[in-house]
């Protein structure tokens, strides 16, 4: 399955920060960026199952809410203790004033 | 229905443990007050000015009170100033390697990262070790089995709480693990929560703190004094009182084995002076609930979600006046807790967590 998913409207996540959206019994972060970018991640920190969507965007970073973990959601990289493992991230397209986000299959 | 007292088994690789895992009361979800997205985000916001300003204050007076102590020696008048030193060293450290560890103090990271390693150093807490074990007491708060920071066991220990004032098993602990760490082995229990990549950092800064513990005996020895070692080690004994005053209050006496912190951690009002030292972790409801929240945005917080928690206990002295009594009975019945009450505006705690203790504890 490689289709395009209308995840949100663009205007639903305000600039540095970050909102969640479920599809298909999965979950993701959907992030829009300072420069006002849209990027999208696997919504649990992989360090332990918790929604990224509850932390804070600072500048390329998410920090998870619960244990500091931090990456940089443009690219997934895991950015220092306690998290080691990096987030997968997905393609993202803005159309007509709606996020869309391709998952992979 | 006949409830049998429950044995704790507080060795994070025994049945506790298992028990914690299989019943989903590890890695749980844990009960959160709600608060608007647009106001969490402003209380998460990051800044330098309040560490700094009170980084400032704490290693000023830390550097002043050391001297004129060390100015002093050989007279009475340097007590009052070791007195005060060994309370920056010894006990100010505490909440700076915890909160430079959340890395929420600064904005800038390299600073939490500089203060969490001269804390940890004070305070005798391996970093590499401390970041991981506080990760899990996060993760599971006074889950018996799973948290390795639980200050006091049920039945409690209160021997071993009256000489951790002084720092005395503390600081034994903290050698013994350092000098095992120096040989570079990592303890079973060090390794249930220290994933293998970090471990040798772990042994790489035990190795440096061994030399710097060396070279400062070494020091007094040729000096003929006690002087060097009044000032590096010792603090962490003679100052340690009021870490342990302020954190035995933080989950001593409540709830464990239960996944809402407004059962297992206690918020306590105190005065300025104990809270700068302390760097506002009274608010401990608050900070288990949002540990990403800032100190400095902590009473904040609390003025935000106070509706949904319980009251808070109005000062150090009431917290004890609770805390107390109840480690007396745990001494006869270890399943018995303090439940406290939550005001009529709090959403209620989730029954089905805790029916089967409350039974227990009567």
């Amino acid at each position: 399955m490689s289709d395009w998913i209308e995840a949100c409207a663009a205007d639903d996540i305000d600039e540095e920060d970050v909102l969640r959206f479920d599809h298909a019994g999965r979950t993701f972060a959907i992030y829009r960026s300072p420069e006002d970018e849209f990027f999208a991640t696997d919504g649990l920190c992989t360090h332990e199952q918790i929604h990224l969507s509850q932390g804070l965007v600072m500048g390329d970073i998410i920090e998870c809410p619960k244990h500091n973990g931090r990456f940089n959601y443009k690219t997934g990289a895991a950015r220092g203790a306690p998290v080691c493992v990096n987030l997968r991230t997905y393609p993202v397209k803005v159309d007509d004033g709606k996020v869309f986000i391709r998952m992979a299959d | 229905m006949t409830v049998t007292p429950s044995a704790r088994d507080y060795s994070l690789v025994g049945e506790s443990a298992r028990r914690a895992v299989e019943s989903g009361l590890a890695a749980a979800e844990w009960y959160h007050t709600d608060i608007p997205r647009k106001q969490m985000k402003e209380l998460m916001q990051r800044s330098d000015a309040p560490a700094i300003r009170d980084t400032a204050i704490w290693l000023g007076l830390l550097v002043a009170f050391g001297a004129a102590g060390a100015a002093l020696w050989g007279s009475w008048w340097c007590v009052p100033f070791f007195l005060c030193y060994g309370v920056l060293y010894g006990s100010a450290t505490d909440a700076r390697w915890h909160e430079c560890g959340h890395g929420t103090a600064f904005k800038t990271q390299w600073m939490n990262d500089a203060v969490y390693q001269i804390a940890c150093f004070m305070i005798m807490r391996n970093p590499v070790t401390w970041r991981w074990s506080h990760t899990r007491h996060h993760t599971d708060t006074v889950i018996v089995g799973r948290d390795p920071e639980i200050a006091v066991m049920r039945p409690p220990d209160l021997l071993r709480v009256v000489l951790n004032f002084f720092g005395l098993l503390d600081a034994w602990h903290a050698m013994v693990d350092m000098v095992r760490n120096a040989a570079g082995v990592i303890g079973k229990e060090e390794a249930t929560f220290i994933p293998e990549s970090e471990q040798p950092r772990a042994i790489r800064i035990a190795r440096i703190w061994l030399a710097i513990y060396l070279a400062t005996i070494a020091l007094a020895l040729y000096l003929g004094s006690w002087l060097p070692l009044m000032l590096v080690g010792l603090p962490r004994l003679y100052g340690a009182w009021h870490h342990v005053l302020t954190g035995l209050l933080q989950h001593g006496g409540l709830a464990d084995n239960v996944v809402d912190h407004r059962l297992n951690s206690r918020t306590v009002l105190m005065n300025p002076v104990s809270r700068f030292i302390y760097w506002n972790m009274n608010y401990h409801v608050e900070h288990h609930m949002f540990p990403m929240v800032p100190y400095h945005a902590l009473p904040r917080l609390h003025e935000m979600i106070k509706h949904d928690l319980p009251a808070p206990s109005q000062s150090m002295w009431a917290g004890y006046r609770e805390m107390l009594p109840a480690f007396l009975r745990q001494l006869r019945n270890e399943d018995y807790f303090i439940k406290r009450e939550l005001p009529p505006t709090a959403r209620p705690y989730r029954e089905e967590f805790h029916s089967e203790a409350a039974l227990a504890a009567q």
